[in-house]
């Protein structure tokens, strides 16, 4: 029985690029909980494919995710990767072919980034001069340099760059697959926007069997081949390719998942001037002003930053063309409806 | 009695020797003492830190320790083990071992939840989340533990010439058994002073040591 799991381990670490996922009818239920957090959860990954996991809090991604690499252990169902059964795995053993990265991120504060990084290859008895190599090799992928941060430690990096170590680290040993639970959570939309597109292209190159857990539909559309979107129980509502799903949301659950955020990059084309604008006198006197050149969107945020009920809409020459609520925003968006046009962002 | 400074100081000049040599006893039981309770309160720290009831029951049998009043625990250890070291050790280690022990468990404990995650998914066997992880993030708190029990023991040991054990004690024993006599007061003060400098340089070095022995990724 040993050898034959040792055998099965070599064979998954063997590859450094992806390997194939199948989870079969996998629940899980928490004790004194009176639902399932995951329910009869099936879903075969392909090498190499990159898939999200979406879905409200709650829903049961992060439990469905962490079962992979039995942070979380199954309470029945089967679960494998490449045809090995990882519940008959040594899970320590499993865990260092497996790349993880957590949302809270989780550097070790008393290790220098170059430790951090050098955790598993340390684990699997790399020699040091291949683990430095290693480090030196994965701080200049993620675009940190290396002579600059290697001996650094966790509290001297911001939290973006923490985020590029946290993958860095999962990704030392250059393990066939990746879990990624919202691994860009913690930072402002323009790093957001650029850790992804990093992403993309490093992903373009190793190929691994990646899952990914996110909130953001808009992430989960930029970056995934597939994505499953889920519902409470971890139910999956629809589980295909962005653009598809865009075109084809398979039931409301999925277009309102959709919808919500689509609403809001539509204000974005749409001019103030759409809008069926209120009396100027409405306006609060004085402070904020809406030009007839800005979107709706732009008016939103104002008001949402003033707090005020409704600003006034002045054209060109700053004289007062009426007034704007977000009553009137809403309305906009509810004459357009159905407002979801697929776009070829994917 | 009063205090006669050219007196004291005549008695330092004829008693240097002894002086040093008392100092230096004092300080040797107390590291013997510190070290023996290190490895014991942090192992047993170790062991118990996620067992939720052996973790209490060590940390009340630990806190009794230290309610039992030190004469009286240096009186019983007699009959069993004599007198001299041997006594003040166990009894310094004994009182010694509620700080280090309950802070190793603090420490120990203290490790966020994320960073034990991140350490077990990367494939530590959980033995090796707490020799490698744990025990260094701990470190800082565990010595803030022994420097506790460094001031309690400096003081302590201050006792044990009851038991004939080593140290300063052993001056202020005899002023006080000597009341009333020429060098009387000149005993009990060195000794009292030693024991109270000795504190004063040790936790001064406890600075040090934790400084250069804790990772800069750790400090504030
Ligand atoms: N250790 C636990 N014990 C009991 N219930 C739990 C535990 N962990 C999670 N749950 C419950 O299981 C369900 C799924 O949780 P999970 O963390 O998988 O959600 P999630 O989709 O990752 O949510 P989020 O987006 O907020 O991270 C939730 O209802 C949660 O309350
Ligand atoms: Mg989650």
């Amino acid at each position: 029985m040993p050898k034959q799991l040792n055998t099965a381990l070599l064979q998954i670490a063997g590859k450094t690029s992806g390997a194939l996922i199948e989870l079969n009818n996998v629940t899980k239920q928490y004790p004194n909980q009176p639902v399932a957090a995951v329910q009869n959860f099936s879903m075969t990954v392909q090498p190499g494919e990159l898939i999200m996991f979406v879905g409200p809090s709650g829903c049961g991604k992060t439990t469905t995710m962490k079962m992979i690499n039995r942070i979380i252990e199954p309470t029945s169902g089967s679960i494998s990767i490449d045809g090995r059964d990882v519940l008959s795995l040594d899970p320590s053993e499993l865990r260092r072919h497996i790349g993880y990265v957590i949302q809270q991120i989780g550097l070790f504060p008393h290790m220098t980034i170059a430790e951090n990084i050098g955790v598993v290859p340390k684990l699997l008895n790399w020699s040091k001069d291949k683990t430095a190599d290693r480090v030196h090799e994965l701080l200049t992928t993620v675009g940190l340099e290396p002579g600059d941060f290697a001996h650094r430690y966790p509290k001297q990096l911001s939290g973006g760059q923490q985020q590029r170590v946290g993958v860095a680290r999962a990704l030392a040993a250059d393990p066939p697959v990746m879990l990624m639970d919202e691994p860009f959570g913690a930072t402002d939309p323009i790093t957001r926007e650029k850790l992804q597109a990093e992403f993309l292209r490093l992903q373009a190159s190793i190929g691994k069997t990646i899952i990914f857990v996110t909130h953001d539909f808009d992430e989960a559309v930029r970056l995934g081949d597939r994505i499953a979107v889920l519902s409470n129980r971890s139910q999956i509502e629809q589980f295909d390719t962005p653009a598809n799903i865009l075109a084809n949301p398979a039931n409301d659950y999925v277009s309102s998942f959709i919808g919500l955020g689509t609403a809001i990059k539509r204000l974005v084309l749409i001019p103030v001037t759409a809008a069926r604008l209120g009396p100027a006198s409405a306006a609060s006197k004085g402070g904020t002003t809406v030009r007839t050149t800005d979107s709706l969107r732009d008016a939103l945020d104002s008001l949402v930053l003033t707090g005020l009920p409704a600003l006034a809409v002045v054209d060109e020459l700053n004289k007062a063309v009426g007034s704007i609520s977000v009553d009137q925003i809403s309305a906009v968006l509810g004459a357009e409806v159905p407002i979801l046009t697929p776009t070829a962002e994917a | 009695m009063t205090l006669d400074l050219n007196g004291l100081l005549a008695f330092w000049a004829r008693r240097w020797d002894d002086i040093l040599e008392l100092l230096g006893e004092h300080l040797t039981v107390v590291v013997v003492a510190l070290a023996i309770a290190m490895v014991i309160g942090v192992g047993v720290g170790m062991l118990v830190w996620d067992k939720p009831l052996p973790r209490s029951a060590v940390i009340a049998a630990a806190g009794v320790a230290l309610t039992i009043p030190s004469l009286a625990l240096l009186a019983l250890l007699i009959p069993a083990v004599g007198l001299g070291w041997t006594p003040t050790v166990i009894a310094l280690v004994m009182y010694s071992l509620l700080p280090i022990v309950r802070n190793t468990i603090v420490g120990l404990r203290e490790v966020s939840p994320a960073i034990m995650e991140s350490a077990l998914g990367m494939g530590m066997t959980p033995l090796t989340v707490l020799l490698r992880v744990q025990l260094p993030m701990a470190w800082p708190i565990i010595l803030t533990g022994v420097r506790v029990a460094a001031q309690l023991t400096i003081g302590v040991a201050a006792i044990a010439a009851y038991v004939a054990g080593p140290g300063l004690g052993q001056f202020i024993f005899q002023g006080l058994s000597s009341l009333g006599s020429k060098n009387a007061l000149n005993f009990a003060l060195t000794g009292t002073l030693g024991v109270v400098l000795l504190a004063l340089v040790v936790d001064a070095a406890f600075v040090g040591v934790t400084r250069s022995t804790t990772s800069r990724g750790l400090r504030a």
